[in-house]
């Protein structure tokens, strides 16, 4: 889960590095007195979770508080990338003599995090490992060893870097990798890292994402930031009918029958497990077919997880057939999932018979579940027929509605 | 013969008592030979019986009952518990861990895999189902009941890797109907950080006399398949390899996350296409359907051409 400039900065100040005297808000008037608290020129920064907000116009420089109302005003009702600002930050324009980059990530061929760092800041790091490797410094650390002062000396000197400098930016990093293992990060990143015309260093923005499997561990920072449980932060926002998919999996806890991901075409897809489910979208797509979403079951869902889901898609405007398929299944039941989608049409008043295109489920209890199949009609596939077929065969059945 | 396991291969399930462990250990004991399941560990649980296997409070009491080192520990318990579970493990000599759980955070893999690598030990997983060696031993739910397993696998020439424990058995099942059993089939996980990738398994592979070739699938996300595709160039593998490239559609979603934790593309080197081209540059032939791979590794073999 990403988190915003703001509440990076946050994170960052607690870790005691030092950051400018910002201010955060939803509220034009408020980034005046904001702006007039600090005194002097001011940035007004767009919070939203996308890139390229400078290129906006997100980004604005105000000589004034009056200016910095009036620049707020309008960043707050500007929508950049598909999203609207979670608020503004109200930033002192600070005389930057040299900007640097700082972070940490993981390596998941080393199995360890890399803390990375530039004397090459304010520009994506990726651009300067290719413009000026030598101007970027690597490290890996242990996950068992807590991460040591000389290691953050390590770094910064392979980059050159060295005096004052070097001694000044030493606990920054550490603090820095620190915060990366201690929130379960994936990403932890100060750029620009500034060096002002007195040498000291302070962060000028942040970047972080702490990891969702881990959200459960850090509910007090979340609820201090103000995150909500259900603010999933993904790239886009979840729509209602994936929100509903949720739901569904909500139901009990029994196996998953969710991850829905909604698309616009025609054919509804209950599918599964995880590979699976990859493998099924990317056939429907090969052979022409316009699926109506993503899904996942797997990890033997209940018969109303099943129904549930099935119900979704079946209820999803412009779904004409839907496809239940997954690749073999060995703790998923087959009859258990053909008793789920069957429901699901007769509760809806649908013949299963006409709203199933194809039922390729083969697997534990495939006996048990074909014979459910056949007695509603239901056209359905053993393990003799591939993935790949049984797509092949929806999408035919699909088209020839569509004719 | 096989990697990993075999018929002599001594193993424990921590967290035995839960539901789902407890159906695995039936599946294990009734498949093959039959698996030597030597104990089970659930806290507070001392004196039970799962199917006759003895339940323990702590790993050192399994070994001590069994009088001597055991090879090998399934771990399935939640989430919160499965660093210490692993932990336990290692520290009591435990070579060989699977780690069936899923959700585990990132943080907690990585510590368990630097310890086991300081120790010598193994880690297979997270979030996967396990190792089989065709109608002789399985270590995890991989195939599901025993009678289930048989449909799907037999033994044979390949090795087979997978990122997803559902697609170990589509895949095997697919080279099983076509005439090629598999020498031992490991499904490794779907997490951003696994135990065991592909180029670390490679060598074991490399050394098993039975193996002739290898069947891959593979996911968008991670940098794994750049590895393999590195190992194999350099160590000029006498294995030719087929992959199978699922989630082609997530290049035109960045930033989405589908199937499992680690499939997420990030960024240009993760994509799908990137990842063909790098396997294919390797001399790997990626299948564009799976029903194709059987003919595809047959022919390899045939011409004894290297990956």
């Amino acid at each position: 889960m990403r988190f915003f400039e703001f509440e990076a900065r946050e994170v960052i100040k607690r870790a005691g590095i030092p950051v400018t005297d910002y201010g955060f808000t939803t509220d034009a008037a408020e980034a005046r007195e904001i702006a007039q608290r600090i005194g002097g020129p001011t940035v007004i920064k767009s919070q939203v979770l996308t890139g390229g907000r400078m290129k906006a116009g997100g980004v604005r420089f105000a000589d004034t508080p009056e200016e910095a109302e009036s620049h707020a005003r309008e960043i707050l009702a500007l929508e950049i990338g598909g999203h609207m600002p979670r608020g503004v930050l109200v930033d002192p324009k600070a005389e930057v003599e040299q900007e640097y980059y700082a972070g940490v990530v993981w390596d998941g061929i080393r199995k360890q995090p890399v803390m990375i760092f530039s004397p090459v800041g304010g520009i994506d790091i990726e651009q300067v490992a290719e413009e000026q490797p030598d101007k970027v410094g690597r490290r890996h650390f242990s996950n068992i060893l807590p991460f040591s002062d000389f290691q953050a000396k390590e770094v910064i000197a392979s980059t050159g870097v060295s005096g004052p400098e070097l001694n000044k930016l030493v606990p920054i990093l550490t603090r820095l990798a620190k915060v990366f293992v201690e929130h379960d990060m994936v990403l932890a990143e100060i750029n620009p890292l500034g060096r002002l015309s007195d040498g000291s260093f302070v962060a000028l923005d942040a970047h972080m994402d702490i990891e969702n499997e881990a959200r459960g561990r850090h509910r007090r920072l979340l609820a201090d930031l103000g995150v909500g449980d259900e603010e999933t932060r993904q790239a886009r926002e979840a729509t209602p009918f994936e929100l509903a998919g949720e739901l569904v999996d909500a139901t009990d806890h029994r196996g998953v029958a969710g991850n829905v991901t909604e698309f616009d075409g025609n054919l509804g897809l209950v599918i599964g497990a995880g590979g699976g489910s990859l493998t099924l979208f990317d056939a429907v797509r090969a052979h022409g077919g316009e699926p109506a979403n993503y899904c996942e079951i797997g990890g033997n869902p209940s018969v109303a997880k099943a129904c549930g889901l099935a119900k979704l898609v079946l209820q999803k405007p412009g779904v004409d057939k839907i496809a239940v398929m997954m690749s073999i299944v060995s703790n998923t039941r087959v009859d258990i999932v053909a008793r789920g989608v069957i429901k699901a049409c007769l509760e809806l008043g649908h013949d299963p018979g006409e709203k199933i295109a194809i039922f390729r489920i083969p697997g534990a209890w495939e006996e048990e579940g074909f014979k459910i199949l056949e007695r509603y009609g239901v056209d359905y596939a053993d393990r003799s027929v591939s993935l790949n077929e049984a797509a092949r065969r929806a999408v035919e059945k699909i088209q020839g509605v569509a004719a | 013969m096989s990697i990993l396991i075999d018929a002599d291969t001594t193993f424990i399930v921590q967290g035995i008592t839960g539901r789902e462990a407890v159906n695995l250990t039936r599946e294990c004991l009734d498949y093959g030979v039959g698996a030597k399941v030597v104990g089970g560990v659930t806290p507070g649980r001392l004196g039970r019986e799962v199917h006759g296997v003895p339940v323990f409070d702590t790993v050192a009491q399994a070994v001590a009952h069994h009088g001597g080192r055991i090879d090998g520990s399934v771990v399935t318990v939640p989430p919160a518990f499965t660093k210490d579970a692993v932990f336990e493990a290692i520290e009591n000599g435990i070579g060989l861990i699977v780690i069936v759980t899923e959700r585990i955070p990132r943080r907690d893999v990585a510590e368990m895999v630097e310890l086991a690598t300081l120790r010598g030990a193994r880690i297979i997983g997270p979030n996967c189902l396990g190792i089989i060696v065709p109608d002789v031993i399985k270590m995890g739910g991989i195939g599901g009941p025993a009678k289930n397993a048989a449909q799907a696998y037999t033994p044979g020439p390949i090795g087979v890797i997978s990122r997803s424990g559902g697609m170990t058995t589509e895949m095997s099942s697919t080279l099983s109907a076509a005439g090629l059993g598999q020498s031992t089939a490991v499904s490794i996980g779907g997490d951003a950080i696994i135990g065991s990738t592909y180029a670390e398994l490679m060598p074991l592979f490399e050394a098993d006399e039975q193996t002739q070739g290898i069947v891959i699938y593979t996911e968008p996300g991670g940098r794994m398949e750049a590895e393999l595709a590195r190992w194999v160039t350099e160590q000029r593998s006498r294995l030719p390899i087929v992959a199978f490239m699922a989630g082609r559609f997530m290049d035109e979603m960045p930033g989405m996350s589908f199937g499992h934790a680690g499939t997420i593309v990030e960024g240009k080197e993760d994509t799908a296409s990137e990842k063909i081209t790098r396997l294919a540059q390797a001399g790997i032939t990626v299948a564009e359907r799976i029903e194709d791979i059987p003919g595809m590794i047959k022919d390899k073999i045939a011409q004894g051409s290297p990956a």
